[in-house]
């Protein structure tokens, strides 16, 4: 209440640029009034004429008809069919990528994303090369062979939760994820 | 992996060992030419057909094709400015680009890329003039960023050939000469270095090898067992060398070979494919892939099936041993690097006028300056020498020998087609002995030439030569005429003296005269060794038969 009351006081003192600023009270309680004044001359004169001539518009744009456009049924608006990704997909691509599905929500995550890009296979690509980067035009850079990096060891260790004398430590050989039916993983249920 | 260290438990004592899937292993021997060792296989040269083991009477037709991964010979990495280097110490030569760390990106080196379009120009490959880069995606701890910059899509280099020869029988006499397909050369990155510490269940990786440029070639399966492999991959080594693109020395990593194996009857389709890996030199890609075709022939024979599977050659028991546990098959993830654009290459036609001269690489301006391939080589020693196509071989197979050939050849009058005998049968056999390279020979091309020259004149005895060429092998220094002098082994030249001695021995020996006036010439021989004898061997035994035959004439 008191920050609007500060606003208001704000707003009136912009709005009144042209009064001399040293005003005292007594000058400021008129003021309130002159401001009042002022939004309703506002309103009626500007806003309300204003309303009136856009749904003026409104009306006559409104009037000559327009065509419809002809609908078209796009097939890549029209796909019905859901792709189902299998468990066993599903299992595949966790221990290939390690990545971890969680639950169906992120499984469902995945069906759509399959579903979006699938939208490609309605376009006819026969006889158009595949473009992998939209860089294909750019020139690959050539560097000259110059030693021009290295010699950081004491920095790149930084990072290294272990190291053994300036090697990097690492398990000894990669762990497989178990199998699917030794994991614990929401996918066991779902078959 | 746990078949890897289980292995290395069983087989190996020490606690520090390399790693066997990288295959970065221990100096082999020196590869021989012409593996001629136990075969387990009898390849016929021609055919390839295996006779067939115990009980079947179809013939086996082993198949083997090899993939072989060459370190490009340059200062820096493929992608980064690191340096290359064999031994430094640990993850001492790596950028931030080789270790992955984040917001890095690979810069492709001009040096890589001219070292593979040479090696495909002269491997008779067609070069894509536009080449793309992939990623191959698998985890392991010497690969920091989870993926490889390959090229599997569309490589450098196509379609080529490779031509070798090798012996028929084993006596270097009969020379025929194959050709195995070259699939395609691609550009690729290296991994790290394991090393695995087994006592403390861990692996210690060093990036310095991460990075580094590669050449895989990757053959056709035209060959048909390990001696032809070896000698295909033997002239690889020299092709490589001969234009500087790769070292290609397998002892220090800078040439792997993996051998895919299989074996199936003639006119079935091909049987399963088994992959060796893990082999450190080109006697061991023989012998490892004549024991994986006898071992599959054995299998097939009992009833077995083949497994599709990564093996890995186990050089102290001679076998082949299975690698990775049951992973399945490996799927890559093969996706374009995003990071490159195309790779394009010009020639002479379609050089761009207005590029840049350092951004540009004209294919042809490169074939230009191709170096003479081993083969070329082979060819002019032959045209120009004289000599046999097998000498030809020997020579250009020890470093540095044909060079020491032609020097003697050029200091000296006997003909090539002698000195070639001295160099092969007498230099070689030395160096051999005390394995020794051409360059440490302590008998200079000087030294022999010199010492060929007193032959050549006739002044010492063949006999004597192979003294003087012993004594000439202790490096103290002498030359031949000195060591001659020392030890008076120069030929008798005074012309009575030779006569007086002819005499006394014709005049000791009357039963022996008779005999030969009677017609019996066998026995001039023995009057000549007395002859022999009486000089102690410093009589040119020539001269010597021409005497006798004067004076018994008379």
């Amino acid at each position: 209440m008191a920050a609007l009351g500060r606003v208001s006081r704000l707003l009136l003192g912009a709005a009144a640029p042209r009064s001399l600023p040293a005003r005292g009270m007594a000058a400021a309680a008129a003021h309130e009034e002159g401001g009042a004044r002022m939004w309703k001359t506002l309103t009626f004169l500007v806003a309300l004429p204003g309303v009136a001539v856009c749904m003026l518009n409104c009306y006559l744009k409104a009037q000559h008809h327009h065509e419809r456009p002809e609908f078209v049924p796009y097939s890549h608006l029209r796909i019905r069919t859901k792709q189902k990704v299998s468990v066993e997909v599903l299992d595949h691509l966790e221990q290939l990528a390690l990545v971890d599905f969680r639950d169906s929500e992120g499984v469902e995550r995945l069906q759509k994303a399959i579903q979006f890009a699938d939208q490609l296979h309605e376009v006819n690509t026969d006889g158009v090369e595949p473009m992998d980067s939209v860089l294909e035009d750019r020139c690959l850079y050539l560097r000259e062979d110059d030693v021009t990096e290295g010699n950081c060891t004491k920095e790149l260790l930084e990072n290294a939760r272990e190291k053994v004398e300036e090697y990097f430590v690492a398990p000894p050989g990669n762990i497989p994820l178990p199998k699917l039916e030794e994991r614990e993983t929401f996918l066991q249920g779902s078959k | 992996m746990a078949a890897a260290v289980a292995m290395a438990a069983r087989g190996c004592g020490g606690v520090w060992r390399r790693a066997r899937q990288r295959g970065a292993g221990q100096p082999g021997p020196g590869p021989g030419p012409f593996p001629r060792g136990q075969r387990a296989v009898a390849c016929n040269a021609r055919g390839g057909a295996v006779p067939a083991g115990k009980s079947g009477l179809v013939p086996w037709v082993p198949v083997v094709g090899l993939e072989i991964h060459a370190q490009i010979s340059s200062n820096s990495k493929l992608f980064s400015g690191s340096q290359v280097q064999f031994a430094a110490p640990p993850n001492s030569l790596v950028s931030f680009f080789d270790a992955s760390l984040p917001g890095t990106l690979p810069v492709l080196n001009r040096r890589c890329v001219e070292a593979a379009v040479m090696t495909g120009l002269a491997l008779n490959c067609s070069i894509n003039k536009k080449s793309l880069f992939d990623r191959k995606h698998y985890f392991y701890a010497d690969l920091p960023a989870g993926y490889q910059i390959t090229q599997q899509r569309v490589p450098i280099a196509v379609n080529g050939s490779l031509s070798y020869s090798l012996c028929i029988d084993n006596k270097m006499s009969q020379m025929v000469t194959k050709t195995v397909r070259i699939k395609q050369i691609q550009l690729e990155q290296d991994s790290g270095k394991s090393l695995h510490d087994d006592t403390r269940s861990q692996t210690l990786v060093d990036l310095n090898r991460a990075g580094v440029g590669l050449m895989e070639v990757v053959m056709e399966p035209d060959m048909c067992c390990g001696e032809e492999a070896a000698a295909a991959v033997r002239e690889l080594q020299l092709i490589l060398q001969t234009l500087g693109s790769s070292q290609a020395v397998m002892a220090e990593g800078q040439l792997r070979v993996d051998a895919n194996v299989s074996v199936h009857h003639p006119g079935e389709p091909y049987g399963v494919r088994t992959e060796v890996k893990n082999i450190n030199s080109i006697r061991f890609l023989a012998k490892a892939i004549d024991y994986e075709i006898q071992r599959q022939i054995e299998e097939l024979e009992n009833g077995g099936t083949i497994l599709n599977e990564t093996r890995a050659f186990d050089s102290k028991l001679g076998c082949t041993v299975p690698m990775r546990d049951k992973e399945g098959k490996q799927d890559y993830r093969f996706m374009p690097e995003p990071n490159l654009p195309p790779l394009i290459l010009y020639d002479a036609k379609s050089l761009p006028a207005n590029m840049n001269h350092q951004q540009v690489i004209n294919i042809d301006w490169i074939h230009e300056r191709l170096p003479d391939l081993p083969s070329v080589k082979r060819k002019k020693l032959v045209e120009q020498y004289g000599i046999l196509p097998e000498h030809s071989f020997t020579l250009l197979n020890e470093d540095g020998l044909a060079e020491f050939f032609e020097s003697v050849v050029k200091q000296t009058q006997m003909k090539p087609k002698k000195v070639i005998g001295w160099i092969l049968k007498d230099l070689l056999s030395y160096l051999k002995q005390h394995s020794l390279t051409v360059k440490e020979s302590p008998v200079s091309s000087f030294l022999l030439a010199d010492l060929l020259n007193l032959l050549e004149k006739k002044e010492i005895s063949s006999p004597a030569a192979k003294q003087v060429f012993m004594e000439l092998w202790k490096g103290e220094g002498k030359t031949p005429l000195e060591i001659v002098k020392e030890q008076k082994l120069g030929l008798l030249q005074d012309q009575k003296e030779l006569e007086q001695i002819c005499q006394a021995v014709i005049d000791g020996q009357e039963n022996e005269v008779m005999a030969i006036k009677a017609g019996n010439q066998k026995v001039l021989n023995k009057l000549i060794g007395l002859v022999q004898k009486k000089t102690e061997g410093r009589s040119n035994p020539v001269l010597v038969k021409q005497l006798l035959e004067k004076k018994l004439s008379e």
